[in-house]
C-alpha cells in the first residue's frame, strides 16, 4: 500500500497517498479545489492559476503542486475565493464570451464556475477584444473569442509518434492557439471529439453538429462543478 | 407605506427579459398587489410621471437613444438592476464590437444585406430624428451606475420574482442554483 | 562561425535554411539557433522556413511557431534590408526618444512598426536593450547606436538611401575600454563610475582554478556557502546552498547556466561586465561546474548584446588556449568544463530562471512550475545551476580571496558589494559597485542627482521610491535590488511617462500563460489611462489595490510584480493619483458620447447632436 500523507485543508484533517498533487489530494478528501486548465493524467501545467491555493502561507498551483507532509492548506477562505472571483471575472471580460449564443453553454468549466462562485456580474470592463474564428480545420472549429489559453488542447493532443496538433503562438495579451496545418489529415474523428471534450469552453467544436443536448440536461445545468467531489447540492 | 415603484425599460434587447418577467404566471396579482409601475412598455406609460424605487434595465446601450434613456432611468430610479446578458454584458448585439465598423454595420443593413430590396438610390437613413449608432454595444453599468445585476438570457423567471421580493420586503435574496444562468 | 551582424542581409533561399538546420545537426533543442541564424542571415523566416525547420527537426509546425512568435526579434514578414530598433524605456523617453522617433519617421517616410514600401527600411520599438546611461539608443542590424539626436536619426536614414553598410555609418569613435578592441569596435561606453572590492578589483586569471584544482569540490561549496554571497539576479537566493543541491541531485550529467539576459529596464551592468571582465564570468562559470560535477556551461546572452559574440567567443578560444576551459582544466585530469553562448531573442521573461532553461531548449520563455527546481531537474531536465554575472564574479574571488574576505564587506545579512546601474535624471548616469547598506540619499550624492522626486530601485518590477523614504537602506532585507535604480526629478510627470510605461513594458513581455499577468495587467493600465484622463473617481484607486494581490498567484517573479509600478507608486505617491480623480463624483464610468458617436457621424455624414 502506498505510504500515506498527513495534511490539513482549511484546518480539516486530511489524509491521501503520496505523489498526488495537492487538487487530487483534496478531492480524495471530499474537498474540492477549482481547476480549468487540469487534465486528470496529463502531466499537470499550472495556466490558469484558479487552483492557487495557500500552502503553509505561499501561493501554489494546487495542480502542480505535490502533497507533502503536514502541509497546512488554506482553500476555501475568503482571501482565496476573491482570488479565485477575480481571475474568473478577468476571464470573462477578457474574451468574448457571449453565453447565450455559445454551444458549450451549460456544459461550460468557466461558466460553472462563475455559477459556483455566484457571480452575477464582472468588475472589470468588458474589453470586446478583436479575435476571430478558425473554420478552415475539415473537422474542427477554433474559436478564439471564447478560448481562455488553458493549454489542455495543447497537453492533450498528440499525433501518434508526439507531435502537437494545436500550440501557443504570440505572447501576452495577444496570446493565441492554433491549429497545425500540416498535420491536418492526422487528426482522427476520435481525437477531434477528444480535442472538443478537453477544452473546458466552446473554443474547440465539432463540426457539422451542434446544441445537441437540450437545455436543462447539460452538464453543469442543475448540478454545480465539482459537485460529485464536495457535494455542495444534494 | 405607499407601495414602491417600478420603472421598466428595454434598450438595445429584444424584450426577452420582459416576457420573462410575465413568466412569473399568476404571481403576476401578487406582484401588482406589492408593487406600483410607472415608466415601463407593461402598462405604456412612456415617460417618468414621478420618482421611482426601482428601476429595471434590459438590454445594453447601442444608440444615443439608448444612453439617453438609461440616463433618465438612472436621473428617476434609486435603485437601478441590469436585468439579461444585455443589459449586463451587451449581449449578442455586442458581438459586433471591435469586430465591424459603424460604417460597415450600417452597410450590410441597408445596401448589401439580402433583404434589402428596394433602396435603388444606396441611401443609408441619416435623418436627424434618428439615434446615433455608438462606436460598439456597451453594457450599461459602463454608462451608469447599475445597483443589481440579474443573468440569464432571459433571465429565469424565479430570479427576477425572488430579486424583486427580497427589494421589497428588505430581506435577503434566495438564490437556487438552477435559476442564476448566463443562458 | 555565425553570421554576427547582417550588414546585408542576403535573399532567402532553402539550402541556406537548410544549411543553418544541418549546422545544429536537426537538434530540436536548438531550435533557437536555428531561428537565430536564419533571421540574421535572410532577415525573416519565412512560412517555408519554418515548414522545412518542422519537417527537419521532426517537429510539427506549430511548435516552430510557438517559438518563433514568442521573441521580439524574430519576424515572420521581412523586416526591411535595415532594421531599426528604438529603445522604448522611460529613460529612453526622458532623453527625447519621441523626439527621434519622429525624425526617424519623417526620414522615413514610414511608421514605427512598418517597413518602408521599397523594402528598405524598417523601423520597430523595442524594450530596454541596456543602454540606459546613454539613450536614445537603437539596435540597428545588429549595431548599436547610442545618443542619437534627431538630426542623427536624419543621418542615419540617409546614409540607409544611400546604401551605407551600417558599420560605416559615421562610428567616428568607439566606446571606452573593450568597446574599441577589434572584436567589438562599438560606439558604446562603459561608463565605470566606481569600482569597488570585489568585482571591478584586481583580478588575476586562473587564480581560482589554480586553488581549486586542490581543493575537493565539497569544499569549494563549502567556502561558497560561507561567504554568505546570494543571488545578483534580485530574488538573493543562498548561492552556495544552489550548488549543494545541485551536486547532490540525482542526475549524470549537470549544467552550469550563467544568466547574462539582463532585461530589467535601467540594467546595463552586466553589459559592462561582459566587456571589461568576461574572462572573470568565465572562470566563475568553471568554479561552478568543478563545484557541482558539470562539465558543460552555457552564457545564456540577450540578443541585444549581440554586439559582443565575436568578441565572447574569442576570450572562449584563448581561456582553451590557457588551459582554463577546455579537458584537464588547470592541469587536472577529469576537470572538464566546456562553455557554449546561448542568445535568446528578445525576451524579458526569459531572465526568469527557467523560463531560461526553456529557451535554450528551443522553446518560448515560459517559466515553469516549481517543483521541480532547475537544480533537481532543468536543462535538458538535468539537475541545473543558473546564477547571475555578478554572482559568478563574486564567487571567483571568494575563492581566491577567502569567505572572511568577502564577508568584510556589506551588511550583516548582504555580504559583498553589489553593482548598481544607474540612470535617469543625474550628472552620471553609469555603473557603481557598492558595498551593500548605501541608502538612497547616500547614492544620489554619489550620482549627482538634485530636485530628485522619486527613485525607482529594481526596475519596473522593484518600488517606485519617495523622498520620505530615501534613507532606506540597500540589501536584500530592506532595497533589496538586481542593480536597476533609475532617478526621476521633479518635472517628470510620474504616472504618465513611468508607471504607465512600465505597464506598457509588463503587458509587452508577459509570456501570456498565467491569467493575472496576461489579463489583469491589461486592465491595471485601463483604470491607470481612466484616471490620467481625467475620468476617475476614489473608488478607482482602490479598485486597484484590491486587485494587487491576485497578482500573486502568477507563476514568475515577473507576474507576481507585473503591477508594482501602479502598486508602489499607489503606496507611495497616492496623491499623485488623488490630484487627477474627481473628488466630487462617486461613480464615473467614463463614457463619453461624443467619442462613442464620431464613428457613425463619420459614416452617415451627420453632425452629432449632443
Amino acid at each position: 500500500m502506498a505510504e500515506l500523507i498527513k495534511f490539513t485543508i482549511d484546518n480539516q484533517d486530511c489524509l491521501a497517498e503520496k505523489g498526488l498533487y495537492i487538487v487530487e489530494a483534496a478531492a480524495k478528501n471530499n474537498i474540492y479545489i477549482p481547476t480549468l486548465c487540469n487534465i486528470p493524467g496529463v502531466k499537470p501545467r499550472g495556466a490558469c492559476r484558479i487552483c492557487s491555493v495557500r500552502v503553509n502561507g505561499k501561493l501554489m498551483s494546487a495542480c502542480t503542486t505535490p502533497i507533502a507532509d503536514n502541509m497546512k492548506i488554506e482553500n476555501n477562505t475568503p482571501e482565496i475565493v476573491e482570488m479565485r472571483k477575480i481571475i474568473l471575472e478577468t476571464l470573462f471580460v477578457s474574451g468574448n464570451h457571449f453565453c447565450p449564443a455559445c454551444e458549450r453553454s451549460g456544459s461550460c468549466d468557466l461558466q460553472a464556475l462563475a455559477y459556483r462562485f455566484g457571480i452575477l456580474n464582472q468588475r472589470f470592463p468588458y474589453q470586446f477584444p478583436s479575435k476571430s474564428i478558425d473554420a478552415s480545420h475539415p473537422k474542427i472549429m477554433k474559436d478564439h473569442d471564447r478560448c481562455i489559453l488553458c493549454k489542455r488542447c495543447i497537453r492533450g493532443i498528440k499525433t501518434e509518434d508526439g507531435k502537437s496538433f494545436f500550440a501557443y503562438k504570440k505572447r501576452g495579451q495577444t496570446l493565441e492557439i492554433s491549429i497545425d496545418t500540416e498535420l491536418t489529415s492526422q487528426l482522427t474523428d476520435e481525437l477531434a471529439i477528444k480535442a472538443a471534450n478537453l477544452c473546458p469552453v466552446g473554443a474547440i467544436l465539432l463540426k457539422e453538429r451542434g446544441y445537441n443536448i437540450p437545455i436543462g440536461k447539460r452538464q453543469y445545468d442543475l448540478t454545480p462543478i465539482g459537485n460529485e467531489i464536495d457535494h455542495l447540492e444534494k | 407605506m405607499s407601495k414602491p415603484i417600478i420603472a421598466t425599460t428595454s434598450l438595445a434587447g429584444c424584450f426577452g427579459c420582459h416576457m420573462s418577467i410575465l413568466d412569473i404566471d399568476e404571481r403576476i396579482l401578487d406582484l401588482i398587489e406589492l408593487v406600483e409601475f410607472n415608466k415601463s412598455p407593461i402598462d405604456d406609460i412612456k415617460t417618468f410621471t414621478k420618482k421611482c424605487d426601482i428601476g429595471i434595465i434590459e438590454g445594453g446601450c447601442c444608440n444615443s437613444e439608448n444612453i439617453h434613456v438609461l440616463k433618465t432611468f438612472r436621473e428617476n430610479c434609486k435603485i437601478l438592476i441590469s436585468l439579461g446578458e444585455c443589459a449586463r454584458t451587451g449581449g449578442l448585439p455586442a458581438m459586433r464590437n471591435n469586430k465591424v465598423t459603424v460604417k460597415e454595420c450600417l452597410e450590410e443593413a441597408y445596401l448589401n444585406c439580402v433583404t434589402v430590396d428596394d433602396n435603388p438610390d444606396n441611401i443609408i437613413p441619416n435623418d436627424e430624428e434618428l439615434p446615433f449608432i455608438l462606436d460598439k454595444v456597451y453594457p450599461c453599468h459602463e454608462i451608469v451606475k447599475i445597483d443589481y445585476f440579474l443573468p440569464g438570457c432571459a433571465p429565469r423567471a424565479d430570479l427576477i420574482w425572488n430579486a424583486l421580493v427580497a427589494l421589497i420586503t428588505g430581506k435577503p435574496m434566495d438564490l437556487p442554483y438552477e435559476v442564476v444562468k448566463y443562458d | 562561425m555565425s553570421p554576427l551582424i547582417n550588414i546585408f542581409k542576403k535573399k532567402s533561399s532553402t539550402s541556406n535554411v537548410q544549411s543553418i538546420i544541418d549546422k545544429y545537426n536537426k537538434d530540436q533543442t536548438r531550435l533557437m539557433d536555428i531561428l537565430i541564424d536564419i533571421q540574421a542571415e535572410i532577415g525573416y523566416i519565412s512560412n517555408e522556413s519554418a515548414s522545412l525547420i518542422a519537417n527537419q527537426l521532426k517537429i510539427s509546425k506549430v511548435d516552430v511557431e510557438q517559438t518563433l512568435s514568442f521573441y521580439h526579434f524574430f519576424s515572420q514578414k521581412e523586416t526591411g534590408k535595415y532594421t531599426i530598433y528604438l529603445n522604448d524605456s522611460a529613460v529612453a523617453e526622458m532623453m527625447g526618444r519621441n523626439e527621434v522617433a519622429k525624425a526617424f519617421e519623417e526620414a522615413a517616410g514610414s511608421k514605427f512598426g512598418e517597413v518602408t514600401k521599397d523594402g528598405k527600411i524598417g523601423l520597430f520599438n523595442t524594450s530596454c536593450i541596456g543602454m540606459n546611461d546613454q539613450e536614445p539608443a537603437a539596435i540597428i542590424n545588429g549595431v548599436i547606436f547610442t545618443r542619437i539626436t534627431p538630426y542623427r536619426a536624419k543621418e542615419i536614414i540617409q546614409d540607409m538611401k544611400n546604401g551605407k553598410a551600417v558599420n560605416e555609418m559615421g562610428l567616428q569613435s568607439f566606446g571606452d575600454g573593450n568597446n574599441s578592441s577589434n572584436y567589438i569596435q562599438s560606439m558604446v561606453s562603459n561608463n565605470i563610475r566606481r569600482k569597488g572590492p570585489v568585482i571591478f578589483s584586481d583580478y588575476n586569471l586562473g587564480k581560482s582554478i589554480k586553488k581549486i584544482v586542490n581543493m575537493k569540490p565539497t569544499d569549494v561549496i563549502r567556502d561558497v556557502k560561507a561567504s554568505n554571497v546570494r543571488g545578483r539576479g534580485g530574488a538573493g537566493f543562498p548561492t552556495g546552498m544552489k550548488w549543494e543541491f545541485c551536486r547532490n541531485a540525482a542526475g549524470d550529467q549537470r549544467y552550469i547556466f550563467c544568466n547574462a539576459d539582463e532585461g530589467e529596464p535601467g540594467t546595463f551592468k552586466d553589459r559592462v561586465i561582459l566587456t571589461e571582465l568576461p574572462k572573470l564570468i568565465f572562470e566563475g562559470m568553471t568554479v561552478a561546474g568543478y563545484a557541482v560535477g558539470a562539465t558543460e556551461g552555457i552564457l545564456y546572452l540577450r540578443y541585444e548584446y549581440k554586439y559582443l559574440q565575436k568578441y565572447l567567443e574569442q576570450v572562449l578560444e584563448e581561456l582553451k588556449t590557457a588551459n582554463l576551459l577546455g579537458t584537464n582544466i588547470g592541469g587536472k585530469n577529469g576537470f572538464n568544463f566546456n562553455i557554449r553562448i546561448q542568445f535568446g531573442a528578445g525576451a524579458y521573461v526569459c531572465g526568469e530562471e527557467s523560463a531560461l532553461i526553456e529557451s535554450a531548449e528551443g522553446k518560448r520563455g515560459e517559466p515553469r512550475d516549481r517543483p521541480p527546481f532547475p537544480v533537481e531537474q532543468g536543462y535538458l531536465n538535468k539537475p541545473t545551476v543558473v546564477n547571475n554575472v555578478e554572482t559568478l564574479c563574486s564567487v571567483v574571488k571568494i575563492i581566491t580571496e577567502g569567505p572572511n574576505w568577502y564577508k568584510s564587506f556589506g551588511t550583516k545579512d548582504s555580504a559583498g558589494t553589489k553593482v548598481l546601474s544607474i540612470s535617469g535624471d543625474c550628472m552620471n548616469p553609469g555603473i557603481y559597485e557598492i558595498e551593500w547598506g548605501f541608502n538612497i540619499n547616500d547614492i544620489l550624492k554619489m550620482v549627482g542627482a538634485n530636485d530628485v522626486q522619486a527613485v525607482q530601485v529594481g526596475g519596473p518590477s522593484g518600488a517606485l521610491i519617495a523622498p520620505t523614504e530615501f534613507d532606506r537602506i540597500l540589501c536584500y532585507s530592506d532595497l533589496s535590488t538586481g542593480g536597476s535604480i533609475i532617478i526621476f526629478n521633479s518635472k517628470r510627470d510620474l504616472l504618465k511617462n513611468v508607471v504607465l510605461n512600465f505597464m506598457d513594458f509588463f503587458i509587452e513581455e508577459s509570456c501570456g500563460s498565467c491569467v493575472p499577468c496576461r489579463c489583469l495587467t491589461v486592465l491595471f493600465r485601463e483604470k491607470l489611462l481612466k484616471i490620467l484622463k481625467g475620468n476617475g473617481v476614489m473608488q478607482d484607486i482602490d479598485d486597484m489595490i484590491s486587485w494587487g494581490p491576485t497578482m500573486l498567484s502568477n507563476r514568475c517573479g515577473l507576474g507576481h510584480t507585473a503591477a508594482n509600478p501602479i502598486l508602489t507608486s499607489i503606496k507611495n505617491f497616492r496623491p499623485l493619483y488623488e490630484s487627477k480623480i474627481q473628488q466630487n463624483k462617486l461613480f464615473d464610468s467614463g463614457f463619453n458620447l461624443q467619442e462613442a458617436i464620431a464613428e457613425c457621424c463619420e459614416a452617415t455624414g451627420r453632425q452629432p447632436i449632443l
